[in-house]
């Protein structure tokens, strides 16, 4: 018996990733400094331009919420072994849904039509899951291939609705009407200014929250409930699986449909608590960099949301970065994320080999 | 020349000679101080039991692995044989027991893998179609060479392997278990072209399990038990009954402390039973038997004759297509509701089935029991009573270490089926299914468990023991069954049981044959 | 190259700037395509670059890469103190009228959208009057009276552009054939050139021989695929002409960075006014394009039709129907 040797708790999900993003930011240094930028004063303004007043924390938690969502779509279905990469269209149809329902029910009170809208956006983003859950489940068609399929499926239904149905009429921009304000997610720094707190002016609204409750009730589901323990017997070996009496597809199309809600959740983030309108495209590719996001934080909720403000700050420090570097446009904010996606994900294994041969010999008990 | 060769009356130097090959996997001694000598132009059988080590002598002499010690020799040189690649330059094909074919291309393409010669692949094909074509006149083997290796028979597959071993130059061809994937009337054919091979000159190396195709159409035999090679005969001057008691050996069974069975009431009954494989073959054909409580029913057998399939159908996770399971009185439905009504199951690939490698002791100790209700709440896994639980079962079936945090795939396979039997004794079956108990398992834990097999009888409780060790199934049943093809060929009481039969129908040696 | 050099001339324009506070300080905030998207957010990026060369006065500058960025983006160009904001694209409209109230002393521009506010100026095309007069010119030149339009998105503004070249086609000639496709429904169609000319094919091989590209960088193959197959296109936003010469019938021009220039040079002198401006045939914000790579095809005959038909439509006597006012509700 070969006996891998694993790391304890706190080196595989702090030191480890901490090592990584420390590689990345040092590749990154030596990009900026050959764009003639000085990395130090690059790092200092993407640190304070993230966090270092209270509207750059309220945009980086916004840009987190977001990775929140999709990134627990992505994780929690990885843990059934399927590879979801279809947020980007769960989150484009979850803000149909939100639409639909602030229309419909906008003129209702807040306490009635915010609920109505949430069940809105995890019901049609849960459709878009379930139908590659379904066709994996009783088809054997692969999700990687489905999801990315129904990606285009729902660009093309949302731009259908937002070119000749839901368009605010009379106008060159698809996007509906702005949403009557009973429906709009209260947003922060509104809630806490009649408390004494003053939070810069941020779209950070209620879904942060209702992020933060989505990431402790997946780890619920999947550590402490009897449904999430057979859906990781599935994940994990589908002939246990089978040993144990535990049918595979009916967890595929459950893990499936839930992990299309969450990501169509993220709608209530972007439509409800920033936008009040549906505007066409506003997933923005948070689906995609939900997958970066799950990869990171190894498909943990507690890892999910850390990577999620990880890639929130390099969100909003990079925008600022932008702002006050100019020879550090757009395209190389891109290039930094994709260094710590690089480091931090696809090359997590580069540093493991070495920090469990440290760890050989005193290997507590992990709890 | 070897002592053997001389001892068979051949006086030419061997086209193949092994000597004293020794080879280890960790603390398995897979060959021992082999010896073997292939006499020029013959068919020689090489048999065994699974695990004897033919396969691996095999794979030696095809450069698959390096042999601890020992030498190879071919037509009485030394040579060192690295790779199969080696191994094909002295003259050697293999043909194995899977087929390495690329299915999609046609059986020309398949020849020419490796072999392309020339620069451009038109003048090497035209070139290697004539040689080819010749060859199929030579050996009398059929195949058209521009249909697709997808779209042919197996038996024909089996041809192209061969017809690519020849074109790349083999004079001594291996064949592995070759007819463990042919119909009868395949493997008749099989044997009209190897008679053809050695009547050119070629030499044939035919393992098998199968004692009637040894006696059908080899020269010479040679049995393997146990890493070592016990005998060489002459075919014409030995027969299947003697060849049976060498495969099987006298060695002492590891006998188990047990009283007479008290058999009652019948717990599982199954009538007509026929199973099919995934590839929709049927592996189990019209079974018949009860298992009662109190007794310990074996099922002896070599191993790919339908006891897996079998076992799986049983437990409710293949569905049977014909026939009836009742567990006490009752149809079988699926797995989970199986359980609920009392069948445990010790799987037989514990590492596949029985176990999550990547989940912790604690995890894998309820496996299959995650629905009872003593495990919830609301839903809710009662963790600490199923550490607590583990805990209790690690300390009485004494798995090492005591840890219910380590994952599975960090025991040892001793351990692992202490796991697995703890997991489905404790949870107080009426019905133990129980697949290979004692596979990969030391010594120390083989009579652990055989112990607590007996103890769970001697409660009351219905047993089905399927095993390919005999010796398992001849110390712990209290009847057994021998199961070939996928038919039960005969059952005899314990006490009446003796290896020379058993062997003979595990063999597919009927008693009117033998 | 181009792009780190005109960014580091910015950068350090930017900085002198800073320092200077009490200069006029113009801002400009690109859509989601980016400034080099050689179409629209370009055009506006040249009549900017136009400005900063004239008057030495530099400007800030932000590309937003997501809807959150575009509220951003805007309050932080007003709160740095910037005397005008030009936001380039329609999908700043809402965003704008937010922000615009908050800060009711800087002057907003939007183009390509109408957002009513004291201290925003609107500024919007007639692409249905350009496109017109673009459809007659491809009427004119069929020879099979079957006549092609590819779009980028399936939006409004794009179907704005299909409508008026519709109206221009029926105009000359009320039989012609129309082949309408548009891109896809993501942003990637805006560059998209294989699908473009891939598009293009399609139509030449049913007939069509001019095809009107209104897709940003997509349109570019179907360029391409004109003179491939020795048909005509007619280029869009900026001057295509001599991109396939002798291919490209003509460019409907969009002079958005003529509107970006005014912006920015109004501001400065005091003219600036809030307001809807539509800008057509008659205030030169469309046109059609004629240069030496298209002489030749476009004669004098056709030109003289074309003059005709600009000469009724600003003076009202010939009506071209723009998409939005059609759309219900």
């Amino acid at each position: 018996m070969a006996a891998r040797r694993r790391l304890p708790f706190w080196a595989d999900y702090l030191l480890l990733p901490f090592l990584n993003l420390s590689l990345a930011f040092l590749v990154s240094g030596l990009v900026v400094l050959l764009l003639g930028e000085n990395p130090i004063a690059a790092v200092k303004l993407l640190l304070y331009g993230a966090f270092g007043f209270g509207e750059a924390v309220g945009y980086t938690l916004f840009y987190a919420t977001n990775f929140i969502f999709t990134g627990l779509a992505v994780a929690l279905a990885f843990h059934a072994g399927l590879f979801n990469i279809g947020g980007e269209g769960q989150a484009a149809l979850g803000g149909l849904g939100v639409a639909l329902a602030a229309l419909w029910f906008g003129h209702l009170h807040p306490l009635l039509a915010i609920p109505l809208a949430v069940v809105g956006a995890a019901l049609l983003g849960g459709i878009w899951g379930f139908i590659p859950g379904w066709l994996q489940a009783r088809r054997g068609s692969h999700t990687v291939i489905t999801t990315i399929m129904l990606n285009f499926v729902a660009a093309s239904i949302m731009t259908y609705l937002l070119v000749n149905v839901i368009i605010k009429p009379g106008q060159s921009a698809p996007e509906t009407v702005t949403f009557a304000e009973n429906v709009w997610l209260p947003q922060l720094h509104g809630l806490l200014q009649p408390l004494g707190i003053a939070i810069g002016r941020s779209p950070l609204n209620l879904a942060f929250p209702i992020a933060l409750l989505c990431a402790l009730l997946v780890w619920i589901y999947v550590w402490k409930l009897r449904l999430g323990y057979e859906l990781r017997v599935v994940g994990r070996s589908e002939p246990a699986a089978l040993y144990a009496g535990i049918s595979p597809a009916t967890h595929i199309v459950l893990v499936m449909t839930i992990a299309g809600a969450l990501a169509g959740m993220m709608a209530l983030n972007e439509v409800l608590g920033a936008q009040h309108r549906l505007v066409l495209g506003f997933t923005g590719g948070y689906g995609f960099v939900g997958i970066a996001v799950a990869l990171m934080g190894r498909n943990h909720p507690l890892g999910v949301v850390l990577a999620a403000l990880l890639f929130g700050a390099l969100y909003q420090g990079g925008a600022e970065l932008a702002f006050d570097m100019p020879r550090i446009n757009r395209d190389m904010i891109v290039v930094i994320q994709g260094l710590v996606i690089l480091f931090a994900g696809a090359l997590e294994h580069m540093f493991r080999p070495t920090l469990e041969a440290l760890f050989v010999r005193t290997r507590p008990v992990p709890v | 020349m070897g002592a053997e060769a001389a001892a068979a009356g051949v006086d030419e130097t061997p086209a193949v000679e092994l000597r004293g090959i020794c080879k280890s996997f960790g603390p398995v001694q897979a060959n021992r101080e082999v010896d073997l000598a292939v006499a020029a132009g013959t068919i020689h059988g090489i048999v065994g039991e699974n695990g004897a080590g033919k396969s691996t002598l095999m794979n030696i002499l095809y450069g698959f692995y390096q042999p601890d010690a020992g030498r190879i020799l071919v037509d009485g040189r030394p040579r060192r044989i690295r790779s199969p690649l080696d191994a094909i330059r002295a003259g050697i094909g293999m043909v194995h027991q899977h087929f390495m074919l690329v299915e999609p291309f046609t059986v020309l393409e398949n020849l020419l893998l490796g072999a392309e010669g020339g620069f451009t692949l038109e003048a090497g094909i035209a070139r290697a179609r004539r040689e080819i074509e010749a060859i199929e006149r030579d050996y009398g083997l059929e195949v058209d060479l521009d249909a697709v290796v997808r779209d042919l028979p197996v038996g024909v597959q089996q041809r192209v392997e061969i017809l690519k071993a020849l074109f790349r130059g083999a004079h001594i061809l291996v064949l592995d278990e070759p007819t463990g994937v042919l119909t009868p009337q395949e493997a008749d054919h099989l044997f009209r072209i190897l008679e053809n091979l050695r009547e050119q000159g070629r030499t044939v190396v035919l393992i098998t399990h199968k004692l009637r195709e040894i006696m059908a159409v080899t020269d010479h035999v040679s049995v393997m038990r146990g890493g070592r090679m016990v005998a060489h005969r002459r075919t014409s001057e030995t027969s299947t009954e003697e060849l049976a008691e060498l495969m099987v050996g006298r060695k002492v069974l590891l006998r188990v402390e047990k009283g007479p069975a008290r058999p009652g009431e019948p717990v599982l009954e199954v009538a007509g039973l026929e199973v099919r494989d995934d590839f929709d073959v049927p592996r189990v054909r019209d079974v018949s038997f009860t298992v009662r409580a109190g007794e310990i029913l074996g099922i002896a057998g070599v191993a790919g004759n339908g006891q897996s399939e079998l076992l799986e159908a049983l437990a409710g996770i293949r569905r049977p297509s014909r026939g009836r399971i009742l567990l006490r009185g009752r149809p079988v439905e699926d797995a989970a509701r199986a359980r609920a009504r009392r069948l445990g199951h010790v799987p037989e690939d514990r590492l596949r089935m029985g176990l999550v490698r990547s989940f912790t002791a604690w995890e894998n100790a309820i496996l299959g029991y995650q629905r009872l209700a003593g495990y919830l709440r609301g839903g809710f896994l009662r963790r600490r009573r199923m550490i607590a639980g583990c805990v209790d079962w690690m300390e009485r079936y004494d798995v090492r270490p005591r840890d219910p945090f380590l994952h599975a795939a960090d025991f040892s396979g001793g351990n692992q089926q202490k796991l697995v039997l703890a997991r489905e004794l404790e949870h107080d079956p009426d019905l133990l299914l129980v697949g290979q108990p004692t596979r990969g398992v030391d010594i120390g834990a083989i009579e652990f468990i055989h112990r607590r097999l007996v103890a769970m009888r001697d409660a009351g409780k219905a047993i089905l023991l399927v095993s390919v060790e005999l010796e398992e199934v001849m110390s712990l049943a209290d009847r057994i069954l021998v199961m070939f093809d996928g038919r039960i060929m005969g059952e005899m009481a314990a006490e009446e049981a003796e290896e020379r039969r058993l062997g003979l129908l595990m063999a597919g040696v009927t008693a009117e044959a033998g | 190259m181009p792009r780190i050099t005109a960014a580091l001339f910015a950068g350090a324009i930017l900085f002198a700037g800073g320092l200077q506070a009490q200069e006029f300080k113009p801002a400009i905030i690109f859509d989601m395509g980016g400034k080099f998207d050689k179409s629209f957010n370009e055009a506006a990026y040249n009549g900017a670059e136009k400005f900063r060369k004239e008057t030495g006065i530099a400007y800030l500058e932000f590309e937003v890469t997501n809807e959150a960025q575009r509220d951003q983006a805007l309050r932080r160009m007003a709160r740095k103190g910037a005397d005008v904001v030009v936001a380039v694209g329609f999908a700043f409209a809402t965003p704008l009228e937010a922000v615009a109230a908050e800060y009711p002393d800087t002057k907003f521009v939007i183009i390509d959208s109408v957002v009513e506010k004291p201290n925003i100026q609107s500024v919007v095309f007639k692409e249905h009057e350009g496109s017109f007069l673009v459809g007659m010119a491809a009427a004119l030149a069929s020879g099979t009276g079957k006549l092609g339009f590819i779009g980028g998105m399936d939006i409004p503004l794009i179907r704005n552009f299909a409508y008026g070249y519709e109206q221009g086609i029926e105009y000359v000639n009320p039989d012609a054939e129309l082949f309408v496709n548009m891109t896809g429904n993501t942003p990637a169609a805006w560059n998209d050139p294989a699908k473009g000319a891939e598009l293009a094919i399609s139509q030449f091989d049913r007939g069509a021989d001019v095809v009107y590209a209104a897709a940003g960088g997509t349109g570019l193959g179907v360029l391409q695929a004109a003179a491939d197959r020795d048909k005509l296109a007619i280029g869009v936003d900026s001057n295509q002409n001599c991109i396939q010469p002798g291919h490209v019938l003509t460019s409907m021009l969009k002079r958005v960075d003529v509107a970006v220039y005014k912006a920015f040079t109004s501001a400065r002198d005091g003219t600036w006014q809030a307001g809807t401006r539509a800008l057509g045939l008659a205030e030169q914000g469309v046109d059609y394009a004629v240069d030496e790579c298209n002489e030749d095809l476009l004669t004098a005959e056709m030109r003289a039709r074309l003059e005709e038909a600009r000469e009724r439509i600003i003076a009202g006597e010939l009506v071209v129907e723009d998409y939005y006012s059609t759309m219900k509700q």
